[in-house]
């Protein structure tokens, strides 16, 4: 492989990559689902307990002030790694079921009534079609699904021709968890944008393999999970343009997202804060400001590089298998594979490759409806971090090999 | 043959294999000469849904005994139907309700019978259990 990445160097600094599971090392090939932390992110963490903590932004003392610096900072360096205009734009979540469901709530109550259509398309993963139907069944609002071809490519005539006067939002997946298609969200942004309609993103599998400007996109909103760009579990981030932002209504209510109140009325706080509602996660904020900074200093062009060239040796390797079916060939694909070996069920091929020490993906991915489109029950996905190796896919392929021949 | 002496024997066939190859190459031997079941029982209500895989479990009863027949989209899966189906196929309600599967786990086979795996088979022994119940409140 060819990359300025020193893999070595950066596999020391995740120590999970050195454990065995039955006696055989880890192959860790399901960062999908979720990635690996490094040390200074567990480290971050450990920081923030040991020195700083304190509930943030209502103490006079000193270590609130602290605790609240580090937890504002941490939002500057996901706008500035995003590049939104102003840290107001950064709402922490939970994760990106959370900021979809957010959206879901505050746009889908102020600006859907009966009849109106929300676009989706037909690789979402289920955080991010569930919440429009529980909206559906609020609201009466139609979901409308964006076709794909045989590649996994979004149909984009289909898109044009689906958006009506009633269309009011369209909420695609920047790159599919299961086909690992990049699709052309600027272009459908634009195109969008063009009949005033807004446009929601979901980055959950972008952000940890390309550089993303919101600005540059233009995207309404735009949401991620801390977990599957090598941060902390249990928090995410809602990007959202500020003109957007102000005209909805708070999601939850409770402390941190008021200004004043009295039983009579209360006034919400200002951006970003509206959206906060509790305790907010200051710790996991924090931690997740370090994985953006290790991403960083790595690069992101050079991640995104290195994965696609493993995503190509992989692809070669695997095909060089008799029976091999892979889904999703798009032109432009992040480093996800899935794919079945004749009709060997997902669950006994993934049973045997644990075995051999290969975490892969086995099922439906949370993308049930898309696996009704592709005519099957699921699929062994394996996906990849910059810390994987050649020689890790030579594990993966060795073992697809072998266990193949068991049936 | 007793459900406990169905056990041992198993237990017996497994002790023979030192390496979990063999061992899942003969699990999926046995899931391949697992005699489908009957396309008229492949039914909604014997549907176990797994998130992983499906399994279909059917019950009748022949004098007094209960005879179970099963299947499903996977092979591991239908291995260890079948050695489910030797095991308490063919007995009476209260052998079955009084009968304590402890080959799986002898076998090392316990995490397929896990809640995580969500491969339906945990899920089957359930169902087997309240088959028993339901024809013995029959009879
Ligand atoms: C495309 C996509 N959207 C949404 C999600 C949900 O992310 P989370 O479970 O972190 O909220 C995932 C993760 O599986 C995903 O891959």
């Amino acid at each position: 492989m060819d990359t300025t990445l020193d893999i070595a160097a950066i596999r020391a600094d995740f120590p999970i990559l050195s454990r065995t599971v039955y006696d055989r090392p880890l192959v860790y090939l399901d960062n999908a689902a979720t990635s690996q932390k490094p040390r200074c992110v567990v480290e971050a963490i450990e920081r923030v307990y040991y020195n700083q903590n304190a509930n943030i932004h209502r103490g006079v003392h000193y270590l609130s002030q602290v605790a609240t610096e580090a937890h504002e900072e941490a939002r500057q360096t996901v706008q500035a790694f995003i590049n939104a205009v102003t840290s107001r734009e950064i709402i922490f979540t939970r994760g990106t079921t959370e900021a979809i469901n957010l959206i879901a709530t505050s746009f889908g109550e102020t600006f859907c009534s009966e009849g109106d259509e929300i676009l989706i398309t037909g690789m979402e993963h289920h955080a991010n079609i569930v919440p429009w139907q529980l909206l559906r069944d609020r609201k009466g609002i139609v979901l409308k699904v964006i076709p794909f071809n045989e590649k996994g490519e979004l149909d984009m005539e289909a898109f044009s021709k689906l958006i009506s006067p009633k269309t009011k939002l369209v909420s695609v997946a920047h790159i599919s968890n299961v086909l690992g298609t990049v699709n052309p969200v600027a272009k459908i942004i634009a195109e969008a944008h063009a009949c005033n309609i807004p446009v929601l993103v979901d980055g959950a599998q972008a952000v940890s393999h390309m550089a993303v400007d919101v600005q540059a996109l233009d995207a309404d909103f735009y949401v991620f999970s801390g977990h599957k760009m090598y941060g902390p579990n249990g928090i995410g981030v809602l990007y959202g343009k500020e003109k957007w932002l102000e005209q909805l209504p708070p999601y939850h209510g409770g402390g941190e997202m008021i200004a004043t109140v009295t039983y009579e009325k209360t006034t919400y706080a200002e951006l970003p804060f509206k959206f906060e509602a509790g305790t907010p996660d200051y710790v996991g904020s924090v931690a997740l400001a370090e994985a953006i900074r290790y991403m960083q200093k790595l690069g992101l062009k050079a991640i995104g590089d290195y994965e696609n060239q493993l995503l190509q040796y992989a692809t070669g390797q695997l095909m060089k298998i008799g029976g091999m079916r892979i889904f999703g060939t798009a032109a432009e694909k992040a480093s996800v594979i899935s794919f079945l070996v004749r009709d060997i069920h997902h669950f006994d091929m993934g049973t045997l490759l644990d075995k051999l020490g290969i975490a892969v993906r086995t099922g439906h991915h949370c993308a049930m409806p898309l696996m009704h489109t592709l005519g099957i029950e699921g699929t062994i996905r394996a996906s990849f971090a910059f810390y994987n190796t050649k020689e890790e896919i030579d594990a993966l392929v060795a073992a697809v090999d072998r266990v193949q021949k068991m049936f | 043959m007793t459900i406990n002496e169905a056990q041992d024997q198993v237990i017996e066939e497994f002790s023979e294999f030192s390496d979990w190859m063999d061992k899942y190459a003969y699990l999926i031997d046995l899931g391949n000469s697992l005699d489908p079941i009957d396309e008229k029982a492949k039914i909604p209500q014997n549907l176990i849904e797994g998130c992983q895989s499906r399994v279909w479990l059917n019950a009748e009863t022949q004098d007094d005994k209960i005879i179970f027949t099963a299947e499903s989209d996977a092979v591991i899966v239908k291995g260890i139907i079948s050695l489910l189906i030797r095991v308490m196929s063919g007995h009476t309600p209260d052998e079955i309700l009084d009968s304590d599967l402890y080959f799986i786990d002898q076998i090392g086979l316990k995490e397929h019978l896990s809640p995580t795996r969500a491969n339906g088979l945990l899920s089957m022994v359930k169902q087997i259990k309240l088959y028993a119940l339901a024809f013995k409140a029959k009879a």
